[in-house]
């Protein structure tokens, strides 16, 4: 890695991250038409560090390698390169054996709560599972324990001995939340935690997790692609396009004085409910190209209007500008506040080629890389 | 409505502006709908007496969290609904024709010609083992039986491109798992406006897709609805997106109708605690992002043990001004000061405007 890049991904401050990621690659191989092999470039070398007690969010939308990011951080998924430093250990090919104290450490909250807690056990005993695997026997007993976690999220202690259908899914989410908290971790991965709520359920779950990172001095890596939701809950925000990230700041940074293009876009495609009737939007061109062969150089210039020749020649790295924590990788950041960006060209809706190539799944429309599905159909 | 039956092309052959625009006549008029089900469990009155009307290229926006009928209200109208399990009373006019009671073949006729819906999630509406062309032009030969094979892919291509799909001849052939998650989209709205729909009913269009892709779809609907003066009704729990496309809201709880009005009256000056609520409890892009969200207490109620009275009163923080009366009567829906803004609650008139000022518009986005 570039000493530039390493500059970006340094958060500004002398405390040690509690997680350092450097150049975190995931390449899953796929079949591709009758006997080719090809690869799914989910997470193409990332950087980025999380102090203790800081929050920061992935966002991007779907297929930018958000989730799987958040799965390698907690070892469910084998990096294919790159480091996973935490706590000044680097965890990226431990075993599980070593895994297992650091699991107390590090948890994560997943996006659903009616496939994440095992139907046939009490949420009393998918509470205690953390502390019995661990070999933990808190003071006070396992019981007591797992009754004060019920009451720290907000659940009554005494339904300890019910099951989780008879939870909404607000309350399974808290039960999922407190699973997580069992072993008092430093790091929670919270991947979607609200995305499957009621709008009035996912406002006290975010309540809750604020408390909780307030009150524990929890780390969290969010992952979520509501960037409003993001924004009441990050002190930092990475956006990810493609396997990439784009840009990386503190909040108010990414939300006022976005620099790259995508993040204008993103901001300005959120419906806001201040605002009533369609707004002046940047319309984004097509889909996200497939992963399996993304565009060369700045993975976002087919999308782009500001897209030059070298976009798709040089690869932007991500480099800070004007001091602070801020970085784009982009050739022709933009500058100034966001309501600038209101005024951008808008895209043509229908942008031929691109758009079509863009249109993911079967994806690869270009010839050459025709997957499975794109072979059927000839 | 003068429908000819054998249109070549994608043009529609009524005029882009009906008669009926001048308002006195809504395209359709829901009164007093009650959808029941009779379950083991008990008796779910998923609709509990809610009337809305929309007119030609209006939309209305029902919003409502999950178990609000906002969904079931939708079906009653395309009468998707099974009659042996669902009991549906109330009158629902469709360009003039009451459905209620309709024989199931005729509603059947109406069905995708005058009224088409959007699902929320294309892939599962869409048939995996037809391609996506044949799946249009076989909703355009149902209601157009003299239509021949090679019209009604013409008229199918024709849609593909309108709804702005890249080489619609291609795509014609290809089949669903092979677009991509807005693509889906378009091409079910293109399956949706093949028979030129007066009424579109479309159903969390936009929740399983992408911000970037579901602003081109909701720019698309606008486009589309433009052109074709449709009346649309958008079922959503998303304020923003209502925000966005609606000219009227209905805010549905429990089953019933709590607020209905403008989308000016709704959104900027909401009368209902609930909808205080939803308000507040939206993180926004703007305004101050440390402090709290102020979510609604509690939980969305069972619509088979209801609660007595007000349906909201449990996680209502002013239930306790009116005596009992939010427990034992149901409020109705009656107007709120403006015209044609309407709210169900038994707070007096005076007293939901102070405590709107004093308490809610100082939090969240209700601002």
């Amino acid at each position: 890695m570039s000493p530039v890049e390493e500059a970006a991904a340094r958060p500004v401050t002398e405390t040690e991250p509690l997680l350092r990621v450097r150049g975190l690659t995931k390449h899953f191989p796929v079949r591709t038409g009758f006997r080719g092999r090809s690869l799914v470039r989910a997470v193409d070398g990332l950087d980025f560090d999380v102090r203790p007690g800081e929050t920061l969010g992935l966002v991007g939308e779907s297929g930018c390698g958000k989730t799987t990011t958040g799965r390698m951080l907690v070892r469910l998924l084998e990096p294919t390169a790159g480091t996973i430093e935490f706590d000044g250990r680097d965890i990226t090919h431990a075993g599980r054996r070593e895994l297992r104290p650091l699991r107390q450490d590090l948890q994560i909250i997943f996006q659903d709560p009616y496939a994440s807690l095992n139907p046939r056990h009490t949420v009393g005993r998918i509470i205690a599972m953390p502390l019995q695997v661990n070999g933990i026997e808190p003071p006070g007993g396992v019981k007591a324990r797992v009754q004060e976690l019920l009451e720290i999220v907000g659940l009554n202690p005494e339904h300890y001995n019910r099951y989780p259908h008879e939870f909404s899914g607000g309350q399974r989410q808290r039960i999922g939340i407190a699973r997580a908290l069992a072993l008092r971790p430093k790091l929670i991965v919270a991947d979607e935690p609200v995305s499957a709520l009621d709008v009035s359920i996912q406002a006290q779950v975010i309540n809750l997790l604020r408390e909780l990172q307030r009150d524990l001095g929890l780390a969290f890596v969010f992952i979520a692609h509501d960037l409003a939701v993001v924004r009441h809950f990050c002190q930092r925000v990475a956006v990810m396009y493609l396997g990439k990230i784009v840009e990386i700041g503190d909040r108010d940074d990414i939300y006022e004085r976005p620099q790259h293009p995508y993040t204008r876009a993103l901001l300005s495609a959120i419906p806001d409910v201040t605002r009533l009737g369609p707004g002046g939007r940047i319309r984004l061109a097509g889909d996200v190209p497939t992963p399996l062969d993304p565009p060369s150089g700045c993975r976002f210039r087919t999308r782009c209007w500001k897209a030059q020749d070298i976009c798709a020649t040089e690869e932007p790295a991500l480099v800070p500008r004007a001091g602070g924590g801020q970085a784009t990788a982009c050739h022709f950041p933009e500058s100034g506040p966001v309501a600038a960006a209101t005024g951008a060209p808008a895209v043509a809706d229908d942008a031929g080629p691109v758009a079509d190539d863009g249109t993911a799944g079967a994806g690869a429309a270009d010839g050459g890389s025709g997957t499975t599905v794109e072979e059927v159909s000839k | 409505m003068g429908r000819s039956e054998s249109v070549p092309s994608g043009r529609p052959d009524r005029p882009a502006v009906p008669e009926q625009r001048s308002g006195e006549d809504p395209y359709l008029r829901v009164r007093d709908l009650r959808v029941r089900f009779d379950t083991e469990d008990g008796v779910v009155r998923a609709v509990d007496g809610v009337s809305f009307a929309v007119e030609r290229g209006r939309t209305l926006g029902i919003v409502g969290e999950s178990g609000s009928g906002k969904s079931v209200t939708s079906l009653a109208v395309l009468g998707l609904h099974n009659p042996k399990r669902a009991t549906i009373t109330g009158e629902i006019f469709v360009g003039g024709r009451q459905l209620v009671g309709l024989p199931e073949e005729e509603v059947r006729r109406l069905r995708g010609r005058d009224m088409a819906m959007i699902f929320q999630d294309p892939l599962s509406a869409l048939h995996p083992y037809y391609t996506v062309g044949k799946q249009i032009a076989e909703a355009y030969r149902v209601h157009h039986p003299r239509a021949g094979k090679r019209e009604a892919r013409q008229r199918a291509v024709d849609m593909l491109g309108r709804v702005g799909i890249p080489q619609p001849a291609r795509r014609f052939d290809q089949y669903p798992h092979e677009f991509s998650g807005g693509m889906r989209q378009r091409a079910m709205i293109a399956m949706a406006l093949v028979n030129d729909p007066d009424l579109l009913i479309a159903d969390e269009p936009t929740t399983a897709l992408d911000v970037t892709v579901q602003a081109q779809i909701l720019d698309l609907l606008a486009d589309l609805q433009a052109e074709f003066h449709s009346a649309i009704i958008m079922i959503t729990h998303d304020l923003g997106v209502v925000s966005q496309v609606a000219d009227d809201v209905l805010v549905m709880y429990g089953g019933r109708a709590v607020e209905h009005g403008s989308v000016e009256q709704v959104l900027r000056r909401p009368q209902h605690p609930y909808t205080w609520g939803l308000l507040s409890s939206v993180p926004s892009l703007h305004g101050d992002a440390d402090a709290d969200l102020v979510p609604i207490r509690g939980n969305p109620p069972s619509l088979i043990n209801l609660p007595s009275g007000c349906a909201f009163h449990p996680r209502c923080r002013y239930a306790d001004r009116n005596g009992d009366r939010s427990r034992t009567e149901v409020p109705e829906l009656r107007p709120a000061g403006e015209d044609g803004h309407q709210v169900a609650c038994h707070l007096a008139a005076e007293e939901r405007t102070r405590l709107y000022r004093e308490e809610v518009a100082q939090v969240g986005v209700a601002r």
